[in-house]
């Protein structure tokens, strides 16, 4: 077993006890990166000098008997999230000489437990995407399989955890882009409660869906990562004061009598057979373990996707209003005035796929289509949430799959963005609910790829999602499975 | 037709993005399909449903009134494009 193959918990328990150092863990991952990352392009910026200075400083504090859970443990973020003086592009053209003069608060805690940052994370562009595609870097590829994609928009975070670049990474999921990319790469990522972890210094995209969350190679480690992340911030205006739980406490208490929602409108036509397979026998497993299956229904799902691409592209045209080559980012310099500087600026430094919501956004927003987009939208949204707050009077938890197929192919999809806006069929639903849910490997497909399993909570529920997931996880032994790289 | 092509002309401007006749084009029929496919929500009756902005429902959050450290002028300005006397250069707006 190499340095590269070990989680959270097994590293904290090698480094509390002497028998590596941060140093040499931390060299072992920028070593794996180095030789790997010309075929995942998982990351944007590689910063192994201050990764060591990192290291040595947690080695110190280990050796000082004075070590947190994170304490020298090497992780990587999602470029989305701003770290001071290290460059934050958000995968855009943009912000390619972007260097943020402050951290973030979830990036501010890591770095108070003494975890060591490897880089930033490719990712779709502004977190606009669902296979990785979108960044302006190149795509991210598919650790299981070269020439597929690796979901999106946190693909960067997945591939890295799977290629074991990292321990483990934070994305962002605003529709589903945690869980999606952690399902086609076979590890566990979560999306927590809107309000569980601050927003503050993540760069926005649509700021009432958008959420922070773990990507890790087991349950365990999942729990470890969101409890240290977790947390109301003064800072963030939406961060909810709730007191975050010890989410390792009730992690081993299994799930006996636990009753688990199957909703039937997500296992419908359409639905690949390999991926169907994997979540019923999952369901067979949970039976076995004590839960109790019960059929709920969630009607409004159909209009989900619907719903969420009015929301989040208006949220999005306001958010990247400020982009506009003045406070910083790029600026196309000519002699048209301002306002042709705006435009200018904008179209030179923004994707096609930002630029596509941008134009959704602003259309939904503007006068005389308002009442009919954007407010009908937010009208369907509590019905959506409706949806899930009446089946959680039924049911503990919600299981359904990730995703409707397995990763798709480099290209598949780009010629149709409505059809990749439809991949995110069973993961956007519970951004508008603004509720938490976590995805973890429970099968593979037929031609080798990883497929998962999502579990949906309450508000606030994450203990009973992880607690849920780590029975299921420990019944088999689908984290252990290595992507062949 | 949900839109039309000078529609999305005015959109873009209202956006403040300088687009050529191609993505002016390619966004019309892109856009097209997409409000049509969004068309959906009509299916359903929503006059008495209130509209959630937020999923978690919440006032205005205030902090205390109190002066705190914040950026300085130098950091604020770091990132800018152009910068001169501790303000972001602009081009020139009155003649």
């Amino acid at each position: 077993m190499q340095l590269t193959d070990l989680t959270i918990h097994q590293l904290h328990d090698l480094l509390r006890a002497g028998k590596t150092s941060s140093q040499e863990v931390t060299q072992a991952f920028l070593d794996r990166i180095a030789d790997t990352d010309e075929h995942v392009n998982a990351f944007i910026t590689v910063c192994p000098q201050e990764a060591l200075q990192q290291a040595e400083a947690a080695d110190a504090r280990l050796k000082a008997g004075d070590a947190a859970p994170l304490t020298g443990i090497p992780l990587a973020l999602k470029d989305i999230f701003v770290t001071e003086g290290l460059r934050t592009t958000c995968a855009s053209q943009i912000l390619n000489n972007f260097v943020p003069p402050y951290d973030g608060t979830a990036v501010a805690k890591l770095k108070e437990q003494g975890a060591v940052i490897l880089g930033k994370l490719n990712m779709d562009e502004f977190a606009m995407g669902s296979s990785n595609e979108n960044s302006s870097f190149g795509p991210v590829r598919n650790p299981w399989n070269k020439d597929c994609v690796p979901g999106g928009s946190s693909g960067g975070s997945a591939a890295c955890v799977a290629a074991r670049q990292a321990v483990a990474t934070l994305g962002t999921d605003t529709g589903g882009s945690i869980r999606q990319p952690a399902s086609h790469c076979g590890v566990v990522g979560l999306k927590p409660t809107y309000g569980r972890v601050s927003r503050y210094g993540v760069i926005a995209y649509a700021s009432s869906l958008d959420q922070v969350g773990p990507v890790t190679r087991d349950v365990e480690d999942c729990a470890m990562l969101l409890g240290a992340v977790a947390g109301y911030d003064p800072a963030d205006s939406t961060s909810v004061d709730v007191p975050v739980p010890d989410y390792l406490a009730t992690l081993k208490d299994g799930v006996k009598g636990l009753k688990v929602g199957l909703p039937k409108e997500y296992f419908i036509e359409g639905l690949d057979p390999d991926v169907k397979k994997a979540v019923e026998k999952a369901v067979d497993i949970l039976r076995e373990l004590g839960a109790e299956p019960v059929e709920v229904s969630l009607p409004h799902t159909d209009y989900a996707v619907a719903c969420y691409y009015l929301i989040a592209t208006a949220e999005a045209s306001s958010n990247l209003a400020r982009y506009d080559g003045v406070r910083y980012g790029q600026r196309v310099d000519q002699e048209q005035g301002l306002i042709d500087m705006y435009r200018q600026s904008r179209a030179a430094g923004f994707g096609p796929e930002v630029k596509r919501r941008i134009m959704l956004g602003t259309y939904a927003l503007s006068s005389g289509y308002y009442d009919a987009y954007y407010l009908k939208a937010q009208k369907v949204r509590t019905l959506i949430r409706q949806d899930f707050l009446d089946a959680f009077n039924q049911v503990d938890v919600i299981l359904t799959p990730v995703a409707p197929t397995p990763a798709f192919e480099i290209g598949e999809k780009t010629a149709n963005p409505l059809q990749m806006y439809l991949s995110d069929i069973f993961t956007i639903p519970v951004n508008l609910a603004g509720t938490c849910g976590m995805s973890l490997p429970c099968g593979m497909s037929q031609k080798g790829l990883p497929i998962g399993l999502q579990l949906i909570g309450r508000p606030f529920g994450e203990e009973t999602l992880l607690r849920t997931a780590y029975a299921f996880e420990q019944a088999g032994d689908w984290h252990q499975q290595q992507a062949p790289l | 037709m949900k839109i039309t092509r000078a529609q999305v002309e005015r959109v873009a401007q209202l956006a403040r993005l300088a687009l050529s006749k191609e993505e002016l084009d390619s966004l019309t029929s892109e856009m097209d399909a997409i409000l049509g496919y969004v068309d959906k929500l009509n299916e359903l009756d929503t006059d008495n449903i209130v509209p959630t902005a937020h999923a978690v429902p919440m006032e205005n959050a205030f902090r205390d009134d109190v002066a705190r450290q914040s950026l300085s002028t130098e950091e604020a300005l770091q990132n800018a494009p152009a910068a001169s006397d501790g303000c972001f250069l602009v081009p020139k707006i009155i003649e």
